[in-house]
């Protein structure tokens, strides 16, 4: 009886906790979707709000009117997640493949050079003069993909500990007999059978470049080259960002005034909804490499 | 002898050439990434001197961290990035640790599933988006705060990205509200893991949830609250550039209040030009990184070899 009582109090209480941190988490972008619907004098007068008071799409017409520069950065967004995180896949499991073998002689030195980059690292300021002056990737899209993001040393211990347990070394040894090379061995058995693990890093890669606007923020100028979140970090500094384009405001200037405070919201709402979108689809693999990924590579 | 000898060492790496030529690209990625910069450190030495190239450039031994120590800079941006995180990762573990034991009481498999993507949805989006979500609140007119909340007291509107005041706190929210999620989950999955038998005999002896959860979860996870909280200690004087940078937007008047490492060294760096001040406390940075790192795995392997990164 008395237990009865105490396990419905700690049901109430937690769901009682639980929904107003999940409160907590889903309101801010409430505001910003309803702002975004909202007359951006309405706004002016009394603020961001839940409940518009003034229904209205000025800020999704304008945006519609701007729409070449954020679709150019969309494609590129969409070109470098997919490009970066083919290419992480295929150089992480690459490189740790080999070093997962314990039949591979200086297999120890390999994995420590991959080990040590966790424990330390150069810094901004060294970064930045290699990719400026030793290898020229100002403004260039390479200079979205390559640095910092490409690979990173706990990517490759994590596939690598993946390959050592769940690897079964007698399917290596008897491919090998049937006369396979390695390199036939590791993509026609030791990928396929690795498609969690490539599934999770993946996913992973795939956010941070589709979230990544810290190497366009140093890296590019040209606002021709920039990602979907370089151009919503610069619209953020400047709101005139998008017209100060000469052909573009010589057009829009006149015909419509920009809805300033509902605009900001309408960028972003672009951008957060495919993510949002997507969300719920990969849900489930990203719990589970959260989990995998703390317990450690 | 010498000769068979190295006839068999040529032998073995002929049967192990692919897989060696596999680690290629991924080794020199880490080069270029990883090891380039860390010669590259040097510069935090020289006079940089574009004329005369960065080699090129005169060594001026010490001067650039005299030039930082001798700012009150220094103290600054090692407060603020120390006060921070410690303030982080305390608030991050109560949070976290709170809310994995509160989802895993939930009986209701749908709700659970709800809770844990929700709270997960923050950590998803950038912070360039997070910063949007920020202004939204705070702008001065048209923030939700200023235009709803506060007329409610009755209090007057406040300018929020000028008051250096409040920002520990809106800084430590935000980080709270973005992060909490991901640490909760690494705790769920190890409560999950925690074998029901025990809760079982408890529940037999008449233990009530509250001692079940003193005695057995909380003993259960320790290990990898330790090892999180260790980890996150090992990292302490790094920063959330994202959070730093993009969440106050850039504003001047805050810098006494939101300044850290990482920022200064991007400042120095992208704004100012200072080549020397910046690569001095990005070089300071990286050693004293580096040393607390190293702390940090030690003490983790005293709990828990199986837990330490090496």
């Amino acid at each position: 009886m008395n237990h009865n009582r105490e396990a419905r109090a700690w049901q109430w209480g937690g769901h009682t906790v639980l929904l107003i941190y999940s409160a907590a988490c889903i309101l801010p972008f409430l505001l910003l979707f309803a702002s975004s619907f909202t007359d951006d004098k309405v706004i002016m007068q009394s603020g961001y709000s839940f409940f518009p008071e003034k229904f209205s799409l000025d800020a999704y017409r304008y945006l519609w009117n701007e729409s070449t520069d954020i679709l150019r950065s969309y494609g590129i967004t969409i070109l470098i997640t997919v490009a970066g995180t083919a290419f992480s896949l295929a150089m992480t499991s690459m490189l740790g493949y080999p070093i997962s073998r314990r039949d591979l002689p200086y297999r120890h030195p390999l994995a420590f050079y991959v080990f040590f980059t966790m424990l330390f690292n150069g810094g901004l300021v060294p970064t930045y003069f290699v990719y400026t002056q030793v290898f020229d990737l100002k403004n260039t899209l390479a200079a979205l993909l390559i640095p910092g993001l490409l690979l990173n040393g706990f990517n490759v211990l994590l596939m690598r500990t993946f390959f050592m347990t769940t690897i079964p070394p007698a399917i290596l040894e008897s491919a090998k007999i049937d006369g396979a090379g390695e390199i036939r061995i590791f993509y026609k058995i030791v990928l396929p059978l690795s498609l969690p693990i490539l599934a999770t890093i993946g996913l992973f890669q795939g956010i941070a470049y589709w979230n990544d606007w810290f190497n366009g923020l140093i890296y590019i100028t040209n606002p021709k080259l920039f990602s979907l979140q370089n151009i919503l970090n610069r619209i953020m500094l400047d709101i005139q960002f998008l017209s100060t384009d000469p052909a573009l405001s010589a057009q829009a200037s006149g015909s419509m005034d920009l809805p300033t405070a509902s605009f900001r919201m309408a960028i972003v709402v672009i951008g957060v909804v495919p993510i949002l979108l997507a969300y719920p689809f990969f849900q489930k693999y990203f719990v589970k490499g959260i989990a995998i990924g703390a317990v450690k590579g | 002898m010498e000769n068979r000898k190295a006839g068999k060492r040529m032998r073995l790496l002929k049967t192990y050439a692919p897989l060696y030529l596999l680690t290629i690209p991924g080794l020199l990625y880490l080069l270029i990434n990883n090891y380039l910069p860390m010669l590259g450190l040097v510069i935090a030495f020289k006079d940089v001197n574009f004329s005369k190239g960065i080699l090129g450039s005169d060594w001026i031994g010490f001067k650039n961290f005299e030039y930082l120590f001798k700012t009150s800079d220094a103290y600054v941006i090692t407060r603020n990035t120390i006060l921070y995180n410690s303030a982080f990762i305390v608030l991050n573990l109560i949070v976290a640790v709170g809310v994995a034991i509160l989802l895993n009481e939930i009986r209701s498999k749908l709700m659970a599933r709800f809770y844990q993507s929700v709270v997960l949805l923050p950590y998803l989006i950038s912070m360039v988006i997070v910063s949007y979500l920020g202004y939204a609140v705070l702008s001065m007119d048209t923030g939700f705060l200023n235009k709803t909340v506060l007329p409610l007291f009755g209090m007057d509107e406040i300018a929020w990205y000028n008051e250096p005041k409040y920002w520990p706190y809106i800084l430590t929210f935000i980080h709270t509200w973005k992060g909490a999620g991901f640490l909760c989950v690494v705790y769920l999955a190890a409560i999950i893991g925690i074998d029901q038998e025990y809760y079982e005999a408890a529940t037999l002896d008449g233990a009530s949830k509250r001692q079940q959860i003193r005695s057995i979860t909380l003993p259960l996870i320790a290990p990898v609250i330790t090892m999180m909280t260790l980890l996150a200690i090992g990292r302490i004087f790094y920063s959330d550039f994202g959070l730093f940078y993009q969440v106050p937007m850039d504003s001047g008047s805050l810098f006494n209040a939101t300044n850290v490492i990482d920022t200064y060294v991007y400042r120095g760096l992208m704004q100012l030009g200072d080549i020397g001040m910046s690569s001095a406390a990005g070089m300071y940075q990286s050693l004293v990184g580096f040393v607390l790192v190293l702390l940090s795995n030690y003490v983790v392997r005293k709990f828990n070899r199986e837990n330490a990164l090496f």
